[in-house]
């Protein structure tokens, strides 16, 4: 890798692992002196290295240069090591030089501990979305501006505003307890999981973007699913869904950043190497005896991975989004399900069902409905992508349903003509 | 929205006795059922099936057998949705797969204590 690409590089992948190590060793109320410790030893990298050369190992050397400061900040700053390195002292090992500890396990450790402080519910989940994005990835606040596509102002603030929540409720950076797993892994999952989200079904144009945020929130699961008490069927059934979602990464955009339906889509694009590690880790999901949302929601993408329309692929969707349903209401479940009812028993009867949910201001429900009257009463499809249309917000959005509308038209055009 | 209490009701003696294809075609139409009110947001609960044996206490400790066999409609299973009006939960109720085995659904609304 080039001296350019590599800082960057080893931001991304090392900044969050020293922040961590720092943060839980000086505690809560210190994370934006360890957060300023790691963006100067970068910030030295980049010079040091673009005058010196490469070292012969960058990442030792951060790690050297970041344990150095840390210590200098103690011997130096007088208020710091009178309250806190006292008690950093005592809870350490009783020698006077404080240890830095970067190993392996407890960088392992101490993201995890981070994890659970970041996604702690003292904060609202859009509040810890941007904090894993701030202190477990190291975006910047105009990076998280810009996947929010909202100012850096408005970031900045909110990531100070539940920086200092957290302090204020004094939340301990410790490796959490089993009863404190069980209690809380739940909500770190669904903040992981609207993360991915926030990539996947992001309007942002960025496709990078996107793909970053992808790739971190799958980065993290990774993390709960390397740790033995994380390690959970629903962590596993997570990455499992997003596994087989970011398979479908490079065919479901098109080179604008549009979306390409997934029957449109060109299956030789599907990531193969991510299916099976979907399939990898459903398995591994499928221990124990509670089904999450997620194991549903990974059994629904399992299938998506065949391209081919049989029988029995849109039935077994069919019973998974039922189960889904029951777990748990959303609009989309509610329309895919109808959507997934009308591969199985045709579009007649999913007309019944659909007009039954009622979800008359969401241009998704007048979508499928255009959908399912195409072919069978096009006037009332036209009406109801009409609806779509208007009810629409993205431009994307609006350019497909207006093609919807045409197709239809031409179709009734060509029924006009037979009959002439 | 009120809470209404489906409940279920068929004869056990004329219930087909189902090979396991045919059980798991009938979960289907359960499944195809329950999560068709759960895609409207009314499922409150999609309750329990009950299993046949039973007992029934009546006053000076006299207790039986469950009265299944001379009663024609025993009470089978339950679920719990959500409505405005009776009317609406009896619509929900259209569609349950027990009307085609010879069973019937009595819609009740619930009266909150």
């Amino acid at each position: 890798m080039k001296q350019v690409e590599l800082v960057p590089h080893l931001f991304r992948t090392e900044y969050r692992k020293i922040v961590s190590v720092l943060c839980k060793l000086f505690g809560i109320e210190h994370i934006e002196i360890a957060e300023d410790i790691v963006s100067d030893t970068f910030l030295l990298a980049s010079q040091v290295w673009g005058l010196k050369g490469l070292p012969e190992n960058p990442t030792a050397w951060l790690y050297t240069v970041a344990k150095n400061k840390s210590k200098d900040y103690l011997k130096h700053n007088s208020v710091f090591a009178k309250t806190i390195a006292k008690e950093i002292k005592l809870h350490a090992v009783a020698s006077e030089e404080i240890e830095i500890d970067l190993s392996i396990k407890n960088i392992n450790d101490s993201q995890l501990a981070m994890i659970f402080v970041v996604c702690h519910p003292c904060n609202s989940t859009e509040a810890q979305i941007g904090l894993a994005l701030n202190l477990l990835c190291g975006f910047g606040a105009d990076e998280i501006a810009n996947a929010f596509l909202t100012s850096r102002e408005i970031i900045y603030k909110r990531l100070q505003r539940s920086k200092e929540k957290l302090r204020a409720e004094k939340i301990k950076i410790e490796q959490p307890t089993s009863l404190e797993i069980t209690d809380r892994l739940p909500a770190v999952l669904m903040t992981l999981y609207l993360l991915f989200n926030e990539g996947y079904y992001s309007s942002n144009q960025d496709i990078t973007l996107r793909k970053d945020l992808c790739l971190e929130a799958m980065r993290l699961i990774y993390l709960l699913v390397g740790n033995e008490q994380t390690n959970q069927p629903s962590a596993n059934a997570l990455l499992s869904l997003i596994c087989f979602h970011s398979s479908r990464f490079d065919a479901r955009l098109n080179q604008n950043g549009e979306i390409v339906l997934y029957q449109d889509q060109d299956a030789s694009l599907w990531n193969q190497e991510l299916i099976e590690k979907g399939e990898y880790f459903l398995n591994r999901a499928s221990q124990g005896s509670t089904i999450s949302k997620y194991h549903l929601e990974a059994g629904i993408a399992y299938w998506h991975t065949i391209k081919a329309d049989t029988k029995e692929k849109w039935e077994n969707i069919l019973q998974l989004y039922n189960q889904l349903l029951l777990i748990e209401y959303s609009p989309i479940a509610a329309l895919n399900r109808t959507f997934a009812l009308a591969k199985v028993y045709g579009k007649n009867e999913a007309i019944i069902e659909a007009e039954k949910i009622k979800l008359t201001d969401n241009h998704l429900y007048h979508s499928l409905l255009g959908e399912l009257y195409a072919g069978i009463d096009n006037t009332k499809a036209i009406s109801h992508l009409h609806n779509a249309l208007t009810l629409a917000k993205s431009t994307t959005d609006q350019l497909f349903i207006s093609n919807k509308i045409l197709e239809c038209e031409k179709a009734i055009l060509a029924n006009m003509r037979s009959f002439i | 929205m009120k809470d209404f209490l489906l409940v279920f009701r068929n004869d056990y003696s004329t219930m087909p006795k189902a090979s396991p294809e045919e059980m798991q075609a009938s979960t289907k139409r359960w499944m195809d059922w329950i999560g068709g009110i759960a895609a409207q947001n009314k499922l409150t609960d999609r309750g329990n099936r009950l299993v046949p044996a039973g007992k029934v206490l009546r006053a000076g400790n006299v207790i039986t057998d469950g009265p299944y066999s001379e009663i024609k409609e025993s009470l089978v299973g339950y679920s719990l949705v959500k409505a405005n009006s009776l009317d609406e939960a009896t619509e929900l109720a259209k569609g349950c797969p027990i009307l085609k085995i010879g069973g019937n659904v009595e819609v009740r609304e619930i009266s909150i204590l």
